[in-house]
């Protein structure tokens, strides 16, 4: 099958400094993947390659099937969303929709029926007289997806469009760009540090660090089965507890840290290798099982509740075990007192282990 | 309770009284200051409304008995300086005919160089601005000679073309680097999207980038009419007495050696000759502030 995107082996350096290293990506027809990564892991940087905005040091950039390395912007068959939306502030609407088309030299009545149809696909018809500076935030973000939609493209581009818009309208507008893959069936691909808009909007998501792919899969087995620590500690919130101690291999593995001794019964390893190593535990705080709920967990602990952290939707614990601080997750109609004992239990199954030294999953 | 002591309860605005130190001080010095401006414009207002007689009875400050706009005749179109005396007429069209061909050159070249420099990173764009900027701390006596002799070499030496010549290079370090950080300020992602839409160099500049510099333009077109007109010493050195700008036929008409000193003409010339910046500062004032306080650039 025929990739949508294909990246091969992309390296982009600024004199000294390597921002992306030999990077191999493939984004099939219609998927959605979003780039995700805490600032200047190279996502955007990314992003402006496969745009045309950056020249690459090395590799290769394919779309549809065409190598475009060295193809101008606007011949790659691309649409882009910025975070600032740059809309042009002289334009009305109507003439920021239109500016590309316009460029191009495309008939007035072409012109006119795409910019009709990319306005009513984002319910912006009303819109279209205003200048920039008469619009909110969100409407101007809608304009500008409007200007990557009338270009009629293959591939939009996403440059971490909502985090300029408040809480509210950016969870509004994600579900409406959802909407609009589900609708148009583009190939998308959309840059964001918001943990949340990755699981929600992406058919899979590339988590990035140093310019590095960490792990590219479905949004579920990222967060459940993060390939190393950085991954499981950059997915979640609150993020995941970690509990440095040594792994035995002996029937089904054995963690033992400081009071503590656990048999791992359940828990898949990946990998094979034997004898006794340094590990690290890895528990989601919404995995464990508190007081009544503990009792059914094949590993269960007790400690004493040090902070207690209300939430809205929920409440947040803290405690401490094998010489760790961690925090469980309760419903927040769950009263937690700072003082009082808590019985805890997990499933070694939904846990995570990892190689102290490498960090990779175990 | 501390607040007992107080006579009234404090409730909203807290009262401010006018004659406070503070108030005393900021518009004491304000009022002093803009005497220290006002007062020889004054001056030379009333002196150039005067007849001789009346000036040399040697009250500056006292308004015109009778007000006479005979000096201001004889400025404009009647005085002489070496053997022309047509008065200051010949200099002020002089000046336009130099002004606005180099105002005009000098804004558009270091309009694209400025927007150049700042959204198209091309190879050795540092090397150019950092000589660009060195340009701008070169004292101009330096290269006064120099300038003579190109000038001369390729004939246009002494005519207003050659002086044109001149202050639009002479214009290009300050210009470029306010074009420059203007276009600097433009955020970057407008310039890729119009990338993305596939405008150009020259469609990005005339498209997106011009129209919404208006401010910017106006700032460098009072830098400019204002430096290119009160110029006196490129008018001097690279003119003949028949091309003389403006401020130079200025300075020979007061500086003349022969006959009465007319102080009456001469602050008629001088009002004159300073009206032009004068005015430009007046219609457009208000975007010069603007243009100033840029880098608000808001999509």
């Amino acid at each position: 099958m025929q990739h949508s995107v294909s990246i091969k082996d992309l390296t982009l350096s600024f004199g000294n400094l390597t921002v992306l290293d030999s990077l191999n990506l493939d984004v099939s027809q219609g998927e959605f993947i979003v780039l995700l990564g805490p600032s200047g892991c190279g996502k955007s940087t990314l992003l402006n390659c496969i745009a045309g905005l950056l020249d690459v040091t090395g590799g290769q950039i394919f779309i549809s099937g065409k190598n475009v390395t060295w193809t101008e912007p606007k011949d790659r068959g691309i649409g882009m969303v910025f975070q600032s939306y740059a809309l042009y502030p002289q334009m009305t609407v109507e003439r920021n929709l239109s500016f590309g088309l316009r460029v191009a030299g495309l008939p007035k009545a072409e012109i006119e029926q795409r910019v009709k149809r990319a306005s009513e696909v984002l319910q912006i018809e009303p819109l279209l007289n205003r200048k920039p500076a008469a619009l909110s935030g969100g409407q101007r973000q809608r304009v500008a997806i409007g200007r990557a939609l009338v270009r009629d493209v293959d591939v939009f581009l996403f440059d971490e469009p909502l985090s300029n818009l408040d809480a509210k309208l950016r969870s509004e507008l994600r579900v409406e760009i959802k909407r609009l893959h589900q609708r148009l069936k583009n190939t998308m691909i959309y840059v964001t540090h918001d943990q949340i808009e990755a699981l929600t909007l992406a058919d899979r998501v590339a988590i990035m660090k140093g310019g590095i792919i960490q792990q590219l899969d479905a949004p579920h087995t990222i967060y459940h089965k993060p390939v190393n620590l950085f991954v499981a500690g950059f997915m979640g919130s609150p993020s995941m507890n970690f509990i440095s101690g040594k792994l035995a291999r002996t029937d089904g593995g054995r963690f033992t840290a400081d009071g503590v001794d656990w048999g791992l019964k359940g828990y898949e390893f990946g990998t094979t290798s034997g004898g006794e190593q340094g590990a690290v535990l890895g528990i989601r705080p919404e995995h464990f099982g508190v007081n009544g709920a503990s009792e059914s967990m094949p590993i269960q602990f007790e400690g004493e509740i040090e902070v207690v952290e209300p939430m809205g939707s929920d409440t947040v614990g803290w405690t401490s075990v094998g010489g760790s601080q961690i925090k469980f997750r309760v419903d927040s109609e769950t009263a937690l007192h700072v003082g009082d004992r808590v019985k805890l239990g997990f499933d070694p199954q939904r846990a995570s282990v990892f190689d102290e030294q490498s960090g990779d999953r175990l | 309770m501390s607040d007992a002591t107080l006579a009234i309860e404090p409730s909203g605005p807290k009262p401010k009284p006018i004659f406070s130190r503070r108030n005393i001080i900021v518009y004491g010095s304000l009022i002093v200051i803009c005497l220290y401006y006002l007062v020889p414009l004054y001056v030379m207002v009333v002196t150039s409304l005067k007849g001789m007689p009346e000036i040399r009875l040697g009250n500056i400050f006292s308004p015109p008995l009778e007000i006479t706009f005979q000096p201001w005749v004889k400025a404009w179109a009647e005085a002489c300086t070496g053997l022309n005396c047509d008065g200051l007429s010949r200099g002020f069209w002089n000046s336009v005919r130099i002004l606005i061909p180099s105002v005009i050159v000098s804004i558009i070249i270091a309009s694209v160089n400025g927007y150049a420099l700042a959204n198209w990173r091309f190879k050795g764009a540092n090397i150019f601005f950092t000589i660009l900027i060195f340009g701008s701390f070169i004292p101009y006596q330096v290269m006064l000679y120099p300038i003579v002799i190109i000038l001369r070499e390729i004939g246009l030496y002494g005519s207003l073309t050659g002086l044109v010549i001149v202050h639009t290079i002479f214009g290009m370090p300050i210009l470029t680097l306010l074009f420059r950080n203007y276009f600097t300020s433009v955020p970057e992602e407008l310039f890729k999207a119009a990338r993305i839409d596939g405008a150009g160099f020259w469609g990005i500049y005339f498209r997106i980038m011009l129209p919404m510099s208006l401010p910017i333009f106006v700032v460098a077109m009072i830098l400019q009419v204002t430096g290119i007109w009160n110029d006196f010493l490129f008018g001097v050195v690279y003119t003949k007495p028949d091309t003389y700008p403006m401020t130079v036929q200025l300075n020979n008409i007061v500086n003349s050696v022969q006959g009465v000193k007319e102080y009456n003409v001469n602050m008629a010339a001088t009002i004159i000759t300073g009206l032009v910046p004068l005015t430009v500062y007046f219609i457009s004032g208000k975007l010069f502030v603007r243009g100033i306080a840029a880098g608000a650039v808001k999509g």
